[in-house]
């Protein structure tokens, strides 16, 4: 290649960057709502070992037929305390099932902090590798799914849900699905 | 009223970098003197100026000043007096306050350095100097103001995070900041070269001390950040390839292939083109980095507060600074042309080989910190990869790099002969092999990724040692070896350190997790823990759990297994509504044991969490990075005349 193109070519490859570096903040995304890929799709096929020793596994077909809220948690993660009794919310009043996908966590921990915070899942799945939170697109944990009858995922909430979220997001679309 | 003098200091400071942009660089294209001589006085008032400006607001901050909307945001009255003005960096404003004021003090070293460098040269440094320093104090006034006065000043402020108040993170911004900034001298100087189509071994060696000291305080900053990540946040890990780490990663790495070309540069004349376009690279990754972090474009635990309108100004910011630096380089660099041949059996050819290695680093933790942007530009959503994305790749780039960082110093510059290196690096070859084998028999894990770690940095150590034993010749010998070469060979050695530490660490580690009570036991890694106590009182301003354990090795005789005690706590600050936890942490030779304080069981209250962490060969990881930085400081000293032989 000339001199002169070879120059210019790290200045070629800046303004490629600048223009992706611009796309979020032009769109005025909030960089804390990640927009997924899965919204509208349906929820791809997965077995889970059970995270609790007395509990039974969860795959795809326990979301089959009936609206759903997943929640990816662990005891390591601290924001994931702050929307237990939110999640419980959901399952008692909203009358949703909620299951939880216990992310790359470890059995020993899980029993204490669900002792603790409460456990208002149906069941709870252990992912230790980590390989369905990449299939479902998981940022990190929390991350909350909003499940219809059909298997199709109709919300993700990244980030522990607050008071708000669960006003404004959860609970209008939660009564939607549930109809 | 003093707030407004520092409000009214930076304004001033803005305007004179108007003038310092302007008048020395028209003053060198027509050869006036005192136009050029102008630059060197605006600096040292700028410099004057935004002093001014900072100990206003260190001020502000020591006083608990809450007429000051900065300072209600991040300070509170029950802050012990260092972390109240600690906390004057310790926020985004306050630290692109800290930005300014370190750019305006590199300004004037480098006006102070009018004796050692061409005047027009140094003039259109300043130049430079002064349009970086435009952008940041306009950002600073127009869109990050920490001058700005509330209307009604509230009784207390709301700054009183405990996590936060910590001698290493007190102290480590600044030093972050002092390496980022530092790397604009190097970005000037290349943008001034370009201009003047003059680059040669006296600019290498002109800029090589600046580059050093930016490097060597980035690495402090580093390593300060991530040993209060291992003590204070009690998660038992050093670095979580976090967008903020990487981002102060970023422009290590390029800054370390940047010195290394500049010794080629020095030596040999070569390299010219690369050596330029890595003085930008660094600088902008640190530009970059800012805006990264501070734009909210990826999320972070570290991230400071996001506001849309700060990612657009530094977007800009990096576009004009980065963008109109490539531009040049695009026009300039074409006619600059090596003196030099490269002759492939010499040191050039090792150190540009270990250039790639570097950038294929850089490359590759720039590609893994902007996955997720990368992703969701493609309608992909957002995913973001984590350690094992950088164990996978960065690794195997490990071995040859360690391979030719052996290889180096062994090699001549411009023609080295292959009998001659071979014979010098026989002996490190045999002792490498006997090591090898050691290590796999060693009670380390023999797993591919501790070999790929343990050999390559044993080998660095041994060529380095024999290295060393060479060039002095003899004892008397090793008193003559120049400051610069031991600083070489200390910042090796502590690289090669700093991956047996972080392979001991995260490879060999052991981890238990359970409920404890008084008289309970544990075993972790050949050390038995016994819970003594556990009980909860009152601190200074905080409540606590605290545990207390007796500690013992399980192997050996009754009277070398002596007991030790080690008391994790775990705080509780109501003013703040924050928990803390307290690891307790013991050397043991070269490894550590971390004690963690977990919850409570609300059924049993006797009962606690309780984390033991084995980090083995630890002590090696912060030693390593601790000879880093500190053979980059032997480095930096001036060079001693060799006595002659008497």
């Amino acid at each position: 290649m000339k001199p002169q193109l070879l120059a210019l070519v790290p200045l070629a490859v800046f303004i490629l960057l600048l223009a992706l570096f611009a796309a979020p903040l032009m769109r005025g995304v909030d960089p804390a709502k990640l927009e997924s890929a899965m919204i509208g799709r349906e929820i791809p096929d997965f077995v889970l070992p059970a995270a609790l020793p007395d509990g039974r596994h969860f795959d795809r077909d326990d979301l089959a037929g009936a609206p759903a809220v997943v929640n990816f948690f662990a005891s390591w993660c601290v924001p994931c305390q702050a929307e237990q009794p939110l999640l419980a919310r959901m399952a008692a009043q909203d009358g949703i099932d909620v299951y939880g996908v216990n992310y790359k966590d470890k059995p020993e921990a899980l029993a204490p902090w669900l002792e603790k915070h409460g456990n208002p899942f149906k069941l709870i799945g252990a992912d230790d590798e980590g390989r369905v939170a990449i299939e479902w697109g998981v940022y990190g944990v929390p991350e909350t799914f909003v499940i219809d009858r059909r298997g199709v995922i109709r919300l993700r909430h990244v980030g522990p849900v607050s008071e708000a979220d669960y006003r404004a997001l959860f609970k209008p679309l939660i009564a939607e699905v549930m109809k | 009223m003093i707030i407004e003098l520092g409000h009214f200091a930076l304004i001033l400071a803005l305007l004179l970098a108007f003038l310092q942009a302007a008048v020395p660089m028209i003053g060198a294209a027509h050869g006036r003197a005192r136009w050029m001589h102008f630059g060197r006085q605006t600096a040292w008032s700028g410099f004057g100026l935004c002093t001014i400006a900072l100990l206003a607001l260190m001020h502000a901050y020591a006083l608990s000043d809450f007429s000051v909307r900065n300072v209600v945001e991040n300070s509170h009255t029950l802050k012990p007096l260092l972390y109240k003005i600690a906390g004057t960096w310790g926020n985004h404003e306050g630290s692109m306050l800290l930005w300014v004021w370190m750019l305006s003090f590199w300004s004037a070293m480098i006006a102070q350095a009018a004796w050692r460098l061409p005047e027009t040269f140094q003039a259109r440094t300043l130049a430079f100097q002064a349009m970086l320093l435009i952008g940041f104090m306009l950002f600073v006034l127009c869109a990050s103001n920490p001058f700005l006065r509330l209307e009604i000043a509230p009784p207390e402020g709301f700054g009183l995070n405990p996590v936060l108040q910590d001698p290493a993170l007190a102290i480590h911004p600044p030093f972050l900041y002092a390496g980022y900034v530092g790397f604009s001298v190097a970005f000037c100087f290349a943008m001034a070269a370009l201009l003047e189509k003059k680059i040669d071994a006296i600019w290498a060696a002109f800029l090589r001390p600046w580059v050093l000291a930016a490097w060597v305080s980035l690495t402090i900053g580093i390593a300060l950040g991530s040993a209060w990540a291992y003590y204070e946040l009690g998660w038992g890990g050093f670095w979580f390839w976090d967008p903020v780490e990487n981002a102060a990663l970023l422009p290590w790495l390029s800054g370390t292939a940047l010195l290394h070309c500049l010794s080629v540069l020095e030596k040999r004349g070569a390299m010219k083109n690369w050596t330029i376009f890595l003085a930008i690279l660094t600088f902008s990754l640190c530009l970059l980095g800012a805006f990264l972090v501070r734009s909210g474009v990826l999320t972070s635990v570290h991230a400071f507060a996001l506001d849309p309108a700060r990612g657009v100004f530094l977007l800009v910011l990096l576009a004009v600074a980065t963008g109109g630096g490539l531009f040049l380089y695009a026009l300039r660099a074409p006619y600059i042309r090596g003196a030099a041949l490269f002759r492939p059996f010499s040191r050039e050819t090792v150190l540009l080989l270990n250039n790639v290695f570097l950038f294929a680093a850089v490359a590759t933790v720039f590609m893994g910190t902007l996955y997720p942007l990368f992703m969701s530009a493609l309608g992909l959503g957002s995913v973001s990869v984590g350690a094992p994305y950088y164990t996978a790749t960065l690794v195997p780039m490990l071995v040859p790099f360690a391979f030719l960082m052996g290889l180096a110093p062994a090699m001549a510059w411009r023609a080295g002969r292959p009998d001659l290196v071979l014979r010098r690096l026989l002996a490190p070859m045999l002792l490498t092999v006997v090591a090898a084998v050691a290590i796999i028999f060693s009670p380390l894990p023999s797993s591919p990724l501790v070999l790929a770690a343990m050999i390559p940095a044993v080998w660095i150590l041994l060529t380095l040692g024999q290295d060393v034993l060479r060039k002095a010749g003899n004892l008397r010998g090793l008193a003559y070896l120049p400051a610069r070469y031991y600083g070489m060979v200390i910042a090796h050695a502590g690289f090669a350190f700093l991956i047996m530490g972080a392979a001991g660490a995260t490879q060999a580690d052991s981890e238990d997790i359970r409920w404890m009570a008084q008289g309970d036991r544990a075993r972790v890694a050949g050390y038995e823990f016994v819970l003594l106590t556990a009980t909860s009182d009152l601190g200074a301003n905080f409540n606590r759990d605290k545990a207390v354990f007796s500690v013992r090795p399980t192997t050996g005789t009754a009277a070398s297994a002596r007991y030790f005690f080690m008391t994790p706590e775990k705080r509780w600050y109501p003013e703040s509504e924050k928990a803390t936890s307290e690891a307790a942490l013991s050397l043991r030779g070269l490894d550590m044991l971390y004690v963690v304080l977990g919850d409570q069981d609300e059924k049993n209250s006797a009962r606690f969490v309780v984390r033991i962490y084995h980090h083995p060969l630890i002590a090696l990881l912060f030693a390593g990075a601790t000879m880093i930085a500190l053979g980059g400081l032997i480095s930096l000293t001036p060079r001693y005349r060799r006595r002659r032989g008497t």
